[in-house]
């Protein structure tokens, strides 16, 4: 049984370089955990430099919360511990041996197995960090349990990769991993499937979870739209959600007892020569991916989408949660009387450029703001890009004066940063909405524990 | 261009923090940046941006705005030649209406630019290009005898007390450039009623009442055809005169996206109701006035479509756009039909609305919370 669920609202932005479906292997020779993938993540070190490491080998912890702990996803000796300003940890560098030997821990079978039993292996072997909570969307809190867990089993954002290619073949592990999911809560697994794109069988064949089709251009494919139209999150309560190759990482975790980070990553982007997907490990650092095989020019390497990715530096690292990089030219080049010209090939969710004459086309997009920052103009725009039944310039003002209640009473537990970021894209006077309503949301949470 | 840009460059250390003219900052960045889209990129939140920025969406206005404009400068050299008992030729109106009307224009913008730009310097912020629009409103909603000392000083009253003492565009509750008339009406009211001021430098025996002034003072036997009123050929406000025009200007801000045709609809709406519910009364005669001439008659076609859509003083809501738009055109027929003070009542209903905007945004906010604790109420019950 599913339902289907039309979203209207939104805004697919078509970007050149999408990714040829198919896989390449790809070995990188140094892997990153980076802490601060993990919003309100204390790190403290359980190992140092010259270290040597398992796949599954603890990393650090949570000075929080001490009991998430974070693994190595190689075997190999810790290479740096990469600090920013104020001594601020920034990545944790393994150097992989090429080996992959994990720490062995015993297969289980799910069905005889409890609650607090799976969520204990689950944090000793580190991939408990996969489990996000919403609101907030940080790591969940394995002491309480959540109303439902959700699998947004598409992505809608620009250039995503194709999640039916990313788990072909792996149904065992997938199901076992739904299983797994289905003991954490009470209430149902959303797999939430895209009703024209997702074909894979190991998708809709899954059980134990309920299959909701959607439909919609982007964000549908976002973990928020998909709970506000299935049920939306009040005060008080919360979800967990994750991504497929999590789920085939803990169904296959608790088939062989063996953590296994295997990551099949999307290089897309207009700059990229090749763009296709590589089989790699969690953390891979991408400077072989990219070497050769970007344009001449001065490009922007992102772990993520263009929408909410980290931009990263060339031999960076792919992010914990992400499943793509991207490339794009950066944009920053002065351009003579660019807002009075006819505008055929400018990209623009207004009409006020001509290039609206084609729908169809797609853009090579560099990383220019367009203009300069001014107070909030334009209205009625965002909402169309933005489908909540919440009211977008209302919530973003009660979060810029910080009105604890109004960000309540209008909203703020249902959505997430990554939800503003259309508005944020198609903005005339160019605010920086998605690290506002972050810092809305890790107020509301140091204000809530 | 390259030229240019480079020296700009060479320039600009000059205008920076420390530079020799540093006060000047705000009127370097303001030409520069009209001249070039600045090299900025994205440093956090999404990396790609839509192309649109404040500039864009003030130059669409701007254009949407030049038909009724060029037909106003016509059409005030054809009334001043009519009044003189000639026809004149088409080039022979419109440069006389050109020469009388591009004085206020400049007036209006030097001013005007003159004081943003020392407000951005002092505040440290850029300049917005709010104005841009304003500064070309003011000179098409006077009438073409307004002198250019009062313009001067109404312009400088609305930038000054209408938009700055809030924080700028995008801060301000009233409409700015109907601040400026407001002002020009309430400080000047000798000058700027009756029907002197209508027709530039007309001959003393002719009327020169708008259809309005007639209205009020019940000659409704001498107001124009509803075709010349719909075209225009009438006198009026500088660039308010002709619906055909206004026309072609919603076409073009609703094409873009950039009007809202929520409050354009309603406005007319309201409007219509108001009418029809006074010809239903008909008590007197200008209730009996048919529906469709208080749409093309004085203001009210220009305040829907270029005043009432300011989409800063407008409400931001859905709901909110349809109760403010219908009550706009229902108030503004109701002040021309029942009060004997002020001809026309689009201008005051429009800033009463504006005042009351936010009002009204919070109460369909309000509903949207509700809502949402009610779902709570519901969980809690269960």
């Amino acid at each position: 049984m599913s339902t289907n669920y039309l979203i209207n609202k939104g805004l697919d932005i078509k970007l050149l370089g999408d990714s040829e479906k198919n896989i390449v292997d790809y070995s990188a020779k140094r892997f990153a955990v980076k802490p601060t993938d993990f919003i309100g993540v204390f790190p403290k070190m359980m190992v140092a430099e010259g270290d040597l490491v398992q796949v599954g080998t603890p990393l650090f912890y949570d000075k929080n919360r001490t009991n998430i702990i974070f693994t190595s996803p190689v075997s190999g000796k810790v290479e740096a511990l990469k600090r920013g300003a104020k001594r601020r940890l920034l990545e944790v560098i393994i150097q992989s041996d090429d080996k992959f030997d994990a720490v062995q821990f015993a297969p289980q079978k799910v069905d005889g197995m409890s609650r607090e039993a799976i969520i204990e292996t689950m944090l000793q072997s580190g991939i408990w960090p996969m489990l996000r909570q919403r609101p907030y969307s940080v790591i969940a809190n394995p002491a309480e349990t959540p109303k439902a867990i959700y699998i947004p089993a598409f992505d809608t954002s620009p250039l995503a990769p194709d999640f039916d290619l990313v788990v072909q073949g792996k149904g065992d592990e997938f199901q076992t991993g739904l299983d797994v999911l289905k003991k954490l809560t009470n209430g149902p697994v959303h797999l939430n499937v895209d009703a024209k794109n997702t074909t894979s069988k190991v998708f809709l064949n899954s059980k134990n979870v309920q299959i909701n089709k959607f439909s919609g251009p982007h964000p549908t494919g976002n973990v928020s739209v998909q709970a506000s139209k299935i049920s939306p999150i009040n005060k008080g309560e919360l979800i967990w959600y994750l991504y497929p190759q999590d789920v085939i990482t803990i169904g296959n975790f608790f088939l062989t007892g063996k953590v296994d980070f295997t990551r099949i990553i999307a290089l897309a982007g207009s700059e990229v020569l090749k763009p296709r997907y590589y089989k790699t490990v969690l953390g891979a650092c991408i400077k072989r991916m990219v070497d050769g095989n970007l344009t001449k020019g001065n490009n922007r390497t992102i772990s993520g989408n263009v929408l909410t990715g980290e931009k990263i530096e060339m031999d960076g690292f792919v992010g914990f949660y992400d499943s793509m990089v991207t490339v794009i030219p950066e944009g920053n080049e002065a351009e003579f009387f660019g807002w009075l010209l006819p505008g055929f090939n400018k990209f623009s969710f207004s009409k006020t450029f001509l290039s609206w004459m084609f729908p169809n086309r797609k853009y090579r997009l560099n990383t220019n703001l367009h203009g300069g920052h001014r107070s909030l103009v334009m209205t009625g725009k965002y909402e169309q890009v933005f489908p909540f039944d919440i009211y977008p310039m209302a919530l973003l003002k009660a979060i810029m004066v910080e009105d604890i209640d109004a960000m309540e009473n209008l909203g703020i537990y249902e959505i997430d940063a990554e939800d503003f970021a259309l508005c944020e894209v198609i903005d005339t006077s160019k605010t920086e909405m998605q690290s506002i309503v972050r810092k809305g949301l890790e107020l509301m949470r140091k204000e809530m524990s | 261009m390259k030229a240019l840009r480079k020296l700009l460059d060479k320039q600009k250390p000059h205008f920076e923090k420390g530079g020799r003219f540093e006060k000047f900052h705000s009127a370097f960045d303001s030409v520069e940046t009209l001249l070039f889209v600045p090299d900025k990129v994205t440093y956090s939140g999404s990396h790609i941006r839509d192309a649109i920025d404040m500039k864009r969406t003030m130059i669409v206005v701007f254009i949407s705005l030049v038909p009724a404009l060029l037909f106003g400068m016509w059409n005030i050299g054809n009334q001043h030649f009519l009044s003189l008992g000639q026809v004149p030729e088409l080039w022979t109106a419109f440069f006389y209406g050109f020469l009388k009307m591009l004085p206020i224009i400049i007036v209006s913008y030097v001013v005007g630019l003159g004081i943003e730009i020392i407000f951005a310097q002092i505040k440290g912020h850029e300049v917005n290009e709010g104005f841009f629009v304003s500064g070309l409103l003011i000179p098409m909603i006077v009438p073409p005898e307004t002198p250019l000392w009062q313009v001067a000083i109404a312009v400088a009253f609305a930038v000054v007390f209408g938009k700055e003492v809030f924080g700028g565009t995008g801060m301000n509750i009233v409409n700015p450039a109907l601040t400026a008339r407001a002002f020009l009406f309430f400080a000047y009211p000798a000058d700027m009623s009756g029907d002197k001021v209508w027709i530039a430098d007309k001959l003393d025996a002719y009327s020169g009442a708008t259809p309005l002034g007639n209205a009020l003072v019940g000659n409704f036997d001498q107001i124009p055809s509803t075709y010349d009123m719909f075209m225009g050929f009438i006198p009026g406000s500088n660039g308010e005169t002709s619906v055909l025009m206004i026309l072609i200007g919603a076409a073009i801000l609703l094409a873009t996206g950039i009007g809202n045709w929520r409050i354009m609809l309603s406005v007319v709406v309201g409007g219509i109701v108001m009418a029809l519910l006074f010809n239903w009364w008909g008590a007197n005669k200008y209730m009996e006035l048919p529906f469709y001439n208080h749409l093309i008659m004085g203001g009210f076609a220009f305040g829907a479509v270029f005043m009432a859509t300011d989409p800063v003083t407008a409400t931001q809501t859905k709901k909110g756009m349809y109760i403010y738009g219908f009550l706009i055109g229902a108030i503004a027929i109701l002040i021309r039909v029942f009060n004997p003070a002020y001809p026309e009542g689009v201008m005051l209903s429009i800033l009463l609305m504006n005042v009351f905007a936010p009002l009204i945004d919070h109460y369909v906010i309000e509903s949207n919370i509700k809502k949402r604790l009610k779902r709570i109420k519901v969980l809690v019950s269960n």
